[in-house]
């Protein structure tokens, strides 16, 4: 029951702790350039959406950039991560693509009315604006619903 | 270089630098670049019951992404204890669209007429932060992923289904802003 459930990406073995030190240092480095590249800006994605400024292109498509070629080299150059693993990157299942169809649609629907995507909801707490601790919270209670709809809806 | 302590970073540094994140995360222990997973990770630490997606070691799974959900907190704080700027610097043609939509400070990093304890008690408050913050889950539970699985880690990866993921989530995005937003304002 437990093996069906989890998927491939999360089965990755957590390593030590000291190694969670540095997630946590490399979160911090994450909010710091949410933050400061104004990508928590519901401002922003307003202009995203409305196609007004080319400056979200450039955050999503620089960083799509930097992390294809990354991958690319690391595929080629076979490097291993630093636990020793072998780096595998999980193909998502298309199936029939509903999900994704479905999903990411209603996904967009939440990403334009509170302006943030779930990174930026979690740095924009750390910025000041407290009441986005209302906005994890709806999101933790979306999660958990799809957890409970998920056998009766389309994938 | 102290320009970039006290003002806004452009797209070219702040995009390269989250795209790091990839290549960061796989090297130093072989995990995928991807915030959502956390909100499942949550769900199955705190209220699992006997729903079968939520069945599963968390600890062992997602320790590493909680750590890190950790830092993006303190890294907000951070970011925006060192952004000296009050208002983001929107294009002419947003600051006259949102304008007309109804919007009237535009300072700050977000709207308070709409993010605030104030406004959360008004149907545009509720719709924005609690109704918003709902789907923002669902969805990305639904799609396996958000902005940085589907956009950046798995766009980087050419695969099918984020590519679907994130023409969906722009179709979501316009339905918001054009429909959804002009009700609320």
């Amino acid at each position: 029951m437990m093996a069906a459930a989890v998927a491939p990406e999360l089965q990755a073995r957590t390593g030590p702790r000291q190694r969670v030190l540095v997630y946590f240092v490399l979160g911090i480095v994450f909010g710091v350039v949410l933050t400061k590249s104004e990508v928590v800006s519901w401002f922003r994605i307003q202009e995203m959406f409305r196609f007004q400024s080319f400056h979200m292109y450039g955050v999503i498509g620089s960083a799509w950039a930097v992390a294809a070629t990354s991958v690319a080299l690391i595929r080629r150059l076979k490097v291993r991560a630093l636990t020793g693993e072998e780096i595998a990157i999980a193909p998502k299942a298309y199936g029939t693509g509903r999900r994704y169809w479905i999903g990411g649609t209603v996904f967009g629907l939440g990403w334009a009315l509170t302006g943030a995507c779930p990174g930026p909801l979690v740095a924009l707490i750390g910025s000041g604006a407290t009441v986005f601790v209302v906005a994890v919270l709806a999101a933790v209670a979306g999660t958990w619903l799809y957890g409970v709809l998920r056998p009766h809806l389309p994938h | 270089m102290p320009d970039l302590l006290t003002r806004p970073w452009p797209w070219y540094v702040g995009g390269p630098l989250i795209g790091l994140m990839v290549p960061g995360l796989l090297l130093l222990g072989n995990k995928s670049f991807g915030f959502s997973s956390n909100l499942r990770h949550i769900c199955a630490a705190c209220f699992p019951g006997k729903v079968s997606f939520f069945r599963y070691d968390w600890k062992q799974a997602g320790t590493w992404n909680l750590a890190f959900l950790v830092g993006t907190l303190l890294g907000g704080f951070i970011g925006a204890r060192l952004l000296a700027t009050g208002s983001v610097a929107l294009s002419a043609q947003t600051q006259a669209a949102l304008t007309a939509l109804g919007v009237h400070d535009l300072s700050g990093l977000v709207p308070r007429e709409a993010f605030s304890w104030a406004a959360l008690a008004t149907p545009r408050g509720i719709v924005m932060v609690v109704v918003g913050g709902f789907l923002v889950g669902f969805g990305t539970a639904y799609a396996g992923g958000c902005t940085s699985g589907h956009a950046i880690s798995g766009l980087a990866d050419f695969q099918k289904a984020s590519l679907v993921a994130v023409i969906g989530f722009f179709v979501g995005g316009w339905v918001a802003t054009f429909v959804v937003l002009p009700l609320l304002f």
